[in-house]
Formats: C-alpha cells, sequence, structure tokens
C-alpha cells in the first residue's frame, strides 16, 4: 500500500481542523506540526487543546493559558490549553459565587459537591471548546483553528451532548434530564448550536483521524470515523503516524517491525481507501520543541554518520514481569490494575500477569475494558484456572438499564416509566454502568486473582474520581440499592496489600510524563502504585538500522527517569516482533529480562 | 405538618442538588424519588401546577423564598426536599412514601380535608 506523505496543505482547504485518535497515536504532535505549517506559510492560527492531560506546553516549550498565547518562535501562531477540570471549577464559581452569603455554608457545600461530577467537568469544558467554532468573534483573527482533541470517548461525549442539549431544550417540560448542569449555561444555548453546525459543515471542518500503524489502533479510527460520521461530521481524512521502512533489510527486528506495520495496514485496506489517507514515517527523535516539529513534517536525513549506540551506558536495576509476580502472589489473591495511557500495552501485561498467575496455580479471572483485546480473548478457555471476560460498556449500560426498569419501573405507571426511560438515556448511565461493573471484578478479588486492563488515563481518572464521590454520598444516604462491591470500592483499592497497581509506559517522553501524572493522582486520591512496566523497549535489541538505533538511545533518559525518579520497583519488557498471543508467547514474554549491554 | 384543605392547586418541590429529577444518574436510585418525579408529571397532566427546583441548578429559587431560607439555615440539607402545597410547607426531609402518595392525588381532586 503506497500513501502519499502527511502535509498540511493537503487537509486545510478547511478553517476548523480537529486531530483526534485514541491516546498516543500523536495527536499533538501532528497537530502543532501542522499549526506551525500554515503559520510559516502566513497564515494566522490558533491552536487549541482540550485534552485533560494535554502536554501542549511541552510539545511547544511554551507556558500556555485558557487564552490565546503567542508561540515566540512562531509568527502567527497562537495556542492555548483548556483545562476541563480548570473550567469546571470556574463553571462552579460562576453558579456559587453569588449564592455566596445568601445560602447557608451547608447548602453551598452541597451544590459543590454535586457540580463536582465528571458531567460538570465534561460540560464546562464543552463550554469553552465551543466558544471558539461557535462565536464568531472568539477566532476573528484567526484563518484557522485547530483542535488537539481529547481523547475519542470525550469528544464523542461532547459532540453528542451538544445534540441532546437541543432535544433537551426543544421538549423539556418536566426538567428531567440529566443534562442539569447545562440548566446554567442556557444563554449560550445559540453558540452550541453554531458549534454542531460548524462541525458537520464540510466547507468549515476537517477531521483528522489520527492512528498508528496498528490493528488495534486503525480499527479504533475506524470506529471513530463512524461514530463522528453518524454525529453528521463527514469531512474527514486519516493520518498513520510512525510508519516504518527500514534501511537495513538483514536486520531482524527492523525487517519485523516494518512487517507488522505492513499487514496491519493491509488488514485495515478498506478503510484506509475509504478516505483520503496520508502516512507520516517514524522519525528517530521524541518530537518536542520547534525544531521537533520541523524534523515531524520534513523528515530528517539519516544518511549523516549517526553515533553508535551508548556503549558505556549501563541499564540501571529493572525487573521482569515474572519478578513482579513472586511478590503479588504471596496473598493467594487479590486485584491487579494495569493503568497508563492507551496504546501502551495495558491488555498485554494484564494478560501475561494472568497467565503467570494461573499456570502457578492460581484461581485468576482477567477483565479487559479494551474493545480490541484479542490478546485477552485468545487466552478463554485455554489455560486451567483462568477465566476472562470482556465489561462492553455497551451492553453493561444495556443490562443497568434493564435492571433498573425492571426493579423500579415495575411498580409505575406507563408516565412514571416514561420519564425513568427518558432518564436513563443520559450519558451519566453508561458512566454508572461501567463503573458497577468495574466495582464488581474488583470484587470478585477476595477470592481469586483479578487482573484488570482499564480504561485510558481519563476515563479512569473519571472512575476513580467517581468512586471517591459515590463513597461520599453513600455514606450520606443511609438507604443505597448499590451492590456491595461498591461500598467496598475504595477500601480495597487503596489498600496495599489488595490491590497491586501497576503503570505502564513506553519509554518516550508523553507516555513517561502521563504515566507520572496519573500517579500524582492516584497518589491523592491515597492509591499508591506497587510498580512501573517499562513496554516495548528497543533497549539492547542490537539493530543496525540507523533509525532504530538512534530511538534506543533516546530511551536512555526515559528509562532512567522512571527507575530513578517515579517507580518503587520496574519491570521492563522487550520490543515483540510478533504480537505476544496466547499463553505460550505471554509467558515468554514476561520471562524477558534487561540483555546485557554487550558491543560486537 | 400542617392541614390541608381545598384543591390544590400548586405544588412546589425544593430538591437537594442533584444531577436529574428522578436521581437515576446518581449513585443509588431511590424508588420514592422516582415514583415521587413521575407522580409529579400525572398531577401535572391532571391540572396541578408544579414546579420543581434543584439546589445545584437554581439555587436563586432557595435564596428568594423566605421561608426556604429560613428551613436551610435552622436545619441545614437535611431539610430538603421541601415540598409546598399551594404555598404551605406540607412534607420536609424526605419525599411522599408509597402509602402517603394517594394523599396527593386526594388533595388535587377533592375539596376536602385531606390530612397528612
Amino acid at each position: 500500500m503506497k500513501l502519499p506523505l502527511f502535509r498540511p496543505d493537503a487537509a486545510t482547504s478547511t478553517r476548523y481542523l480537529f486531530f483526534t485518535g485514541k491516546g498516543g497515536v500523536g495527536k499533538t504532535s501532528l497537530s502543532c506540526a501542522t499549526a506551525l505549517k500554515l503559520a510559516e506559510a502566513g497564515k494566522r492560527v490558533l491552536l487549541v487543546s482540550t485534552d485533560p492531560a494535554s502536554n501542549l506546553d511541552e510539545v511547544l516549550m511554551t507556558t500556555l493559558t485558557n487564552q490565546p498565547t503567542p508561540v515566540p518562535e512562531v509568527p502567527g501562531l497562537h495556542a492555548l490549553n483548556i483545562n476541563p477540570v480548570e473550567a469546571a471549577a470556574a463553571y462552579r464559581e460562576r453558579v456559587i459565587g453569588p449564592m455566596r452569603g445568601v445560602l447557608p455554608e451547608a447548602a453551598l457545600r452541597s451544590m459543590e459537591e454535586q457540580l463536582s461530577g465528571s458531567c460538570t467537568v465534561e460540560i464546562a469544558a464543552f463550554d469553552e471548546f465551543s466558544g471558539f467554532i461557535g462565536n464568531p468573534d472568539a477566532a476573528r483573527d484567526f484563518d484557522h483553528v485547530i483542535f488537539d482533541t481529547a481523547p475519542t470517548g470525550h469528544t464523542l461525549r461532547l459532540m453528542s451532548l451538544a445534540k441532546a442539549w437541543d432535544q433537551f431544550l426543544d421538549n423539556n417540560t418536566s426538567g428531567t434530564s440529566c443534562l442539569g448542569p447545562l440548566a446554567g449555561l442556557e444563554k449560550q444555548r445559540g453558540i452550541y448550536e453554531a458549534t454542531v453546525q460548524t462541525l458537520s459543515d464540510a466547507s468549515a471542518t476537517t477531521l483528522v483521524l489520527v492512528s498508528r500503524p496498528q490493528l488495534s489502533a486503525l480499527r479504533e479510527a475506524e470506529r471513530t470515523s463512524g461514530e463522528l460520521r453518524a454525529l453528521g461530521v463527514t469531512n474527514q481524512c486519516l493520518v498513520i503516524n510512525g510508519t516504518f521502512e527500514t534501511n537495513c533489510p538483514q536486520d531482524v527486528t527492523a525487517q519485523a517491525m516494518q512487517q507488522r506495520g505492513e499487514s496491519a495496514m493491509g488488514s485495515a485496506s478498506v478503510f484506509i481507501d475509504s478516505m483520503p489517507s496520508f502516512i507520516m514515517p517514524l522519525r528517530p527523535i521524541n518530537i518536542l520543541g520547534i525544531e521537533g516539529l520541523r524534523v515531524l513534517l520534513d523528515g530528517e536525513s539519516a544518511k549523516g554518520s549517526v553515533a553508535p549506540v551508548d556503549a558505556e551506558w549501563i541499564p540501571p536495576d529493572m525487573r521482569r514481569l515474572t519478578d513482579l509476580v513472586d511478590e503479588i502472589e504471596k496473598n493467594e489473591h487479590g486485584v491487579i490494575m494495569t493503568m497508563g495511557k492507551g496504546g501502551v500495552g495495558k491488555t498485554t501485561v494484564a494478560a501475561a500477569i494472568a497467565v503467570l498467575l494461573a499456570r502457578r496455580g492460581h484461581a485468576v479471572h482477567l477483565s479487559t475494558t479494551d474493545p480490541a483485546a484479542h490478546i485477552a480473548q485468545t487466552l478463554d478457555g485455554q489455560i486451567d484456572g483462568l477465566t476472562v471476560r470482556r465489561i462492553d460498556p455497551a451492553a453493561e449500560t444495556a443490562a443497568y438499564q434493564q435492571e433498573v426498569m425492571q426493579t423500579q419501573g415495575a411498580q409505575m405507571d406507563e408516565s412514571g416509566r416514561a420519564l425513568l426511560e427518558e432518564d436513563l438515556r443520559s450519558p451519566c448511565t453508561e458512566e454508572i454502568a461501567v463503573f458497577r461493573a468495574f466495582a464488581r471484578e474488583v470484587g470478585q478479588g477476595t477470592r481469586r486473582f483479578v487482573v484488570l486492563d482499564t480504561a485510558p488515563t481519563g476515563h479512569t481518572l473519571l472512575l476513580l474520581d467517581a468512586s471517591e464521590a459515590y463513597h461520599r454520598e453513600l455514606q450520606r444516604q443511609a438507604r443505597s440499592t448499590q451492590p456491595e462491591e461498591v461500598l467496598h470500592l475504595l477500601d480495597r483499592l487503596r489498600d496495599p496489600d489488595f490491590t497491586h497497581i501497576l503503570l505502564v509506559t513506553l519509554p518516550e517522553a508523553t507516555p513517561v510524563h502521563e504515566a507520572a501524572a496519573l500517579q500524582a493522582d492516584l497518589r491523592r486520591a491515597h492509591i499508591d502504585p506497587h510498580a512501573w512496566v517499562i513496554n516495548q523497549s528497543l533497549l539492547g535489541c542490537g539493530s543496525c538500522d540507523l533509525l532504530l538505533r538512534r530511538r534506543e538511545e533516546t530511551e536512555h533518559r526515559y528509562i532512567r527517569e522512571v527507575v530513578e525518579k517515579q517507580a518503587k520497583r520496574t519491570a521492563w519488557l522487550p520490543w515483540q516482533a510478533v504480537e505476544p498471543v496466547g499463553g505460550e508467547a505471554l509467558s515468554r514474554l514476561a520471562q524477558s529480562g534487561v540483555p546485557r549491554m554487550t558491543v560486537a | 405538618m400542617a392541614k390541608y384543605s381545598g384543591v390544590m392547586k400548586t405544588i412546589q418541590v425544593y430538591d437537594p442538588a442533584m444531577c436529574c429529577s428522578t436521581g437515576i444518574c446518581g449513585p443509588s436510585v431511590d424508588p420514592d424519588l422516582v415514583n415521587f418525579a413521575a407522580m409529579l408529571s400525572q398531577l401535572k397532566g391532571m391540572g396541578v401546577h408544579v414546579e420543581r427546583f434543584n439546589l445545584a441548578q437554581q439555587p436563586m429559587a432557595f435564596a428568594t423564598n423566605a421561608c426556604v431560607k429560613e428551613i436551610l439555615a435552622k436545619e441545614g440539607t437535611a431539610a430538603l426536599p421541601i415540598s409546598f402545597w399551594d404555598g404551605e410547607v406540607h412534607l420536609k426531609g424526605r419525599y411522599p412514601t408509597h402509602d402517603e402518595r394517594p394523599g396527593w392525588f386526594q388533595a388535587a381532586i377533592e375539596k376536602k380535608e385531606a390530612a397528612v
């Protein structure tokens, strides 16, 4: 498959550009590089990030706020960062502020608590975000507005909220619907409508789907494409970021890497051919700073002499996955959760741990929320003592809706059931349903080992945050219809003997920094990760491919950062030529240690 | 609780801070709350003027009602929800139970004393 190189001018006929994709695919790098190119071509460009875990500051090496800030090195380029959590705090203050001194303190506190939920965060972020699209004055001074958007699910939620919001206002007679917090934003209705309209106007908006040459990432992009198309966003293109072609055909690792990418793209060819698609080749460096962005788009001559991998560098002390399992299995039961940015290999690590525990004779339950988790699925029923379950948000939501309708709706008349049904269609329902499924799986850990690969960072945080809020709420309510598992969830997650959290990362800038931020958030919630796992490392791969050697060398500083600054314990896993599928391959992966650094 | 006589024309409910009117998107489902919401929509269909205020969304309604404000100051948010029948406090601190709900319908249709 021969695809053209991504060039911003191939997708810049529209004023608005949205970069979307799974975490870690390079949305930020590509949107920044696009903004840079357009600015250098004389356009006035505004770059907007709505990602709660944005590293736009880092990539642009500029301290950003929620207002357009000029990027010093690039005339014509302004950038801003919408932090949804801060936006929610500002929104809360708008509602609560005028009530100070008017309502008693207790009433203010309960308002504040109710307005701290994830609904408020999302709505407040959407509110700010649409200000730049729906309000013609806000971005008047810019030729292009480029969004490095939030992770897929979040974006979709925001967009469907805008639709639901319209329906809400049109049909709302009973004051129902969970768009509650939107009530305070009613004045903005015109702006939201304009936002939704602009998003679905092909002459105004381009959606750039960013993916990797990996099957799961491409499938994810395909899903997003379909979902957004259904919401009316039809002007789409695809960029496959990080394609690799070796200049060293005799190198086994390099060959395997190239083939793996080619075969993934071959398998997804129908999707790739369905829209204008481009590639962005793998670069030897992490894309940081303006110079890094130029390298991303323009490439860099790999001909010049490349310094050999630093033979003097001695990797710090790291364990094998199997060493971690030695410690974890001492308690005979409990929960192991792999967490981290999307695409770092949480499912692989979770599956490998489950296999090791089962092979050592323990009863193990592996639970995955990854929709493309065939690694986990191929284990189902294959290994004694190991069961596998996939948490499917849609199915969990349907089951929860049904449960509520059956238990609560049974004694109601038709109008009551209609009301209940309407509220059950709110976006919160899915979150609650998935949360309950999560709590249920964690609860299983009292009798055996439960291994969970959680959803991407943002969602995971929402779940944990929700669990904290739930906890308080439940303590307040004498009567609760919640299962006992939910009541115990937070205590269980905080118990270091019961729950072992493994932060999975790649030895690259963004995944390490995001995992560090996640660790800080977890610690604030009094949950301390047990260990870090550095996955897909090229350390000691001995490749003669110059690009791979450069990438191997750039790993050093991130490995050191994890071991020396972040982790209590660190395990290491090598880059895999073939995706480890099945008990044997996973077990072998878990036994891998850092190769001796010998130089021929 | 106040005695009530006459055909009930208006109901005002001052809810605690919550996400939606049935509480369905909260951490647990309170059946009395869901049934209450359903009952209100029926009463509305029967011609009763129903208003609901959510502390998290319409705090101004709480601040401008002297009676609600006073109850909140004295008893705190535990006094919520507060239901008014024709401007008089009818029930506070909880939603009506299964056994109490028929009284609400009765009040809406019968011109006689419906003691609570």
